[in-house]
């Protein structure tokens, strides 16, 4: 086919990609007058890590078994930045997204010296490693985590306080972190990150250094991750050791392999069916574990392409996207 | 008092007995996930479920069926290792063709379904297990005193490694193994059942795990998290020894046992943390692990 045949094709598809960008941002501005507002925030800042673990996971092909540590190191900053230094709300966010950077630029840089199976070993270890640090430093309040973090006012002027105001301070970072991992995604950096996912040692062979690259996304991703750590200590106003756990590691996993990894919607998809399954079961008494567990086993069976994924591969789906998904 | 860089003597013993426990422990659970990952190229993230479940199975067995210690360290084993095959048989059978980390994300997923299930039945408080009657009691070595059963399970766990070690090097049986392990195809030309010899050793490393979870239910309690809190230790463990060789996996479980109990003597605050720690250290200088062949 030549380029003109393929130009009003491509012209289509980028007309459907606005339609539903549109049809996404009047949910985000509909939500919450229909839905609970402090469960679309959680589910927003959820999606957001998930979308930041898959930058990782479906972009460069590295799986990641210890995320919750960047979202959860990044929770307890942010809340000791605001609740003891008294930092207004959005450097507090920088101070964890800061952390979490630091945070990563350290896990990874010890996790790419090994490839695949080994790469997920060491991120748990390293995870887990600073899960106990958590779990005995001072400032985290152990078992108790920080509780009672003011949300205080943004540039000192908004007020927090105010359910819709922080509503549109959750909706606005979750935008913008959307919009930095698709401009990742979609830049030339993001094309060598795939190349490498494809096949390393061709990409070293060109002279792509493979483990700074490997490095980068590996703290684009746990900077994201801490933004959506950050933003969520904010929203509940505490920082515990849940958000560090390996459970936590697991769940991001879940929501992403659920909602299809490699895809720009399908870690919100994942992570808004995560988020409501456990609100439905957290009023009745069976524990989410087993759930989670077997929904785990279903998807690595049978539903490896995620919802949006198996979506995607349907003649609807593809006229969708105007092309073939990667 | 003896005393040994400011530390009694006493102490230092009873710490170093606490930390070769543990890397007995360690070992029997390094050595089964290296077996799995040596065929089957599968990371079992269950394989702390499966210790668990040889325990629970052994508190079980004595609760409801009258069977005692000795009875449950040949049953669990064995339920626990068929419970495995099946899993292998219809689950991760189907597996193989893809990216192994497939294999790891399923086995998780088995793992938080076991552990949910047995701590919505049982709770997550612990159950004791009461120590065998041939092996209550303790002698003194002169040194030190040590519990019978304590001296039993380093004993055991010992001859369990080398016997697995034997048995993969010098039989036939270990020969296909290693065979398979080298080059599935081939082997299956000389007409070997690769699949059922891949069953069998899922079967086998998870019957391992049972064996090792039976054997630490009358020291630590019977508990539904047992498994989780153990494996990711085990994780270390095996990436500071490399999956290569069976024997340094079981060198290094020993080895952080060790390290463990001296850094409980030295600085307690850090224990939790010293075998990360460790790995982190061999990952800088040497990335492939102690004993690992360089990918």
């Amino acid at each position: 086919m030549t380029d003109a045949a393929l130009a009003p094709a491509a012209g289509r598809s980028k007309g459907r990609g606005v339609a539903l960008i549109a049809v996404g941002l009047v949910l985000l501005a509909v939500a919450p007058f229909v839905v609970y507002p402090i469960f679309v925030m959680k589910l927003l800042c959820f999606a957001l890590f998930a979308a930041a673990f898959n930058l990782l996971l479906g972009y460069a092909g590295l799986l990641s078994f210890g995320h919750a540590a960047f979202f959860g190191g990044a929770a307890y900053f942010t809340a000791h930045a605001v609740k003891e230094w008294g930092l207004t709300p959005e450097l507090g966010v920088l101070v964890g997204v800061a952390g979490a950077s630091a945070l990563g630029l350290a896990v990874g840089f010890l996790a790419i010296r090994r490839q695949g199976i080994y790469f997920a070993m060491i991120t748990l270890a390293l995870a887990q490693m600073f899960f106990f640090f958590c779990l005995q430093a001072k400032f985290t309040h152990g078992e108790d985590g920080i509780q009672g973090v003011p949300r205080g006012h943004l540039f000192g002027v908004i007020d927090l306080n105010q359910p819709l105001a922080m509503y549109g301070f959750v909706a606005v970072v979750f935008l913008a972190g959307m919009v930095a991992i698709h401009r990742i995604t979609e830049s030339p950096f993001g094309m060598i990150l795939k190349s490498i996912r494809e096949n390393e040692r061709r990409a070293t062979s060109l002279g792509i250094s493979v483990g700074s690259y490997k490095l980068a996304a590996f703290v684009m991703s746990a900077a994201l991750a801490g933004l959506a750590g950050a933003t969520k200590a904010l929203v509940f106003q505490f920082a515990t050791l849940t958000d560090v756990g390996w459970q936590m590691s697991g769940e991001v996993i879940l929501m992403t392999l659920l909602g299809g990894i490699g895809t720009m919607i399908g870690p919100v998809v994942g992570a808004a069916i995560v988020t409501a399954l456990e609100n439905y079961l957290a009023t009745s008494d069976f524990p989410p574990t087993i759930v989670i567990g077997v929904a785990f086993m279903l998807c690595v069976l049978a539903f490896r392409r995620g919802v949006v994924g198996e979506l995607l591969a349907t003649r609807w789906g593809k006229r969708l996207a105007g092309r073939g998904e990667d | 008092m003896t005393m040994v860089f400011g530390v009694p003597l006493q102490a230092l013993l009873g710490q170093l007995l606490v930390g070769l426990i543990n890397g007995s422990f360690y070992a029997l659970l390094s050595l089964g996930l290296a077996i799995i990952f040596g065929l089957l190229r599968i990371i079992n993230f269950a394989h702390g479920a499966q210790y668990m479940l040889g325990a629970f199975v052994a508190y079980l067995l004595l609760a409801y069926a009258g069977i005692g210690y000795w009875g449950a360290l040949i049953l669990a084993p064995l339920i626990v290792g068929l419970a495995g095959a099946a899993i292998e048989r219809l689950a991760l059978s189907r597996l193989y063709d893809l990216d192994p980390l497939y294999g790891l994300l399923f086995t998780f997923g088995l793992a938080l379904a076991i552990e949910g299930s047995f701590r919505y039945v049982y709770g997550s408080a612990g159950q004791p297990y009461a120590v065998p009657q041939a092996l209550t009691g303790a002698r003194n070595l002169g040194f030190m005193v040590l519990p019978n059963y304590r001296g039993w399970v380093v004993v055991a766990s010992l001859a369990i490694c080398v016997a697995t070690w034997l048995a993969i090097e010098k039989t036939k049986f270990g020969a296909y193994l290693r065979a398979a392990t080298e080059n599935p195809t081939l082997v299956r030309a000389f007409g070997v059942n690769v699949p059922l010899l891949l069953t069998f050793t899922y079967g086998l490393g998870a019957a391992l795990a049972g064996l090792a979870g039976v054997m630490a239910a009358p020291i630590y309690q019977v508990s539904p998290l047992m498994g989780s809190n153990i494996i990711i230790v085990v994780f270390a463990v095996v990436v500071v020894g490399g999956m290569g060789s069976i024997l340094g996996a079981v060198v290094t479980g020993y080895m952080l046992g060790l390290c463990e109990g001296l850094t409980k003597v030295f600085y307690p605050e850090a224990s939790n943390i010293v075998i990360f720690v460790i790995m982190a250290i061999v990952l800088l200088i040497r990335p492939a692990g102690l004993f690992g062949r360089t990918a």
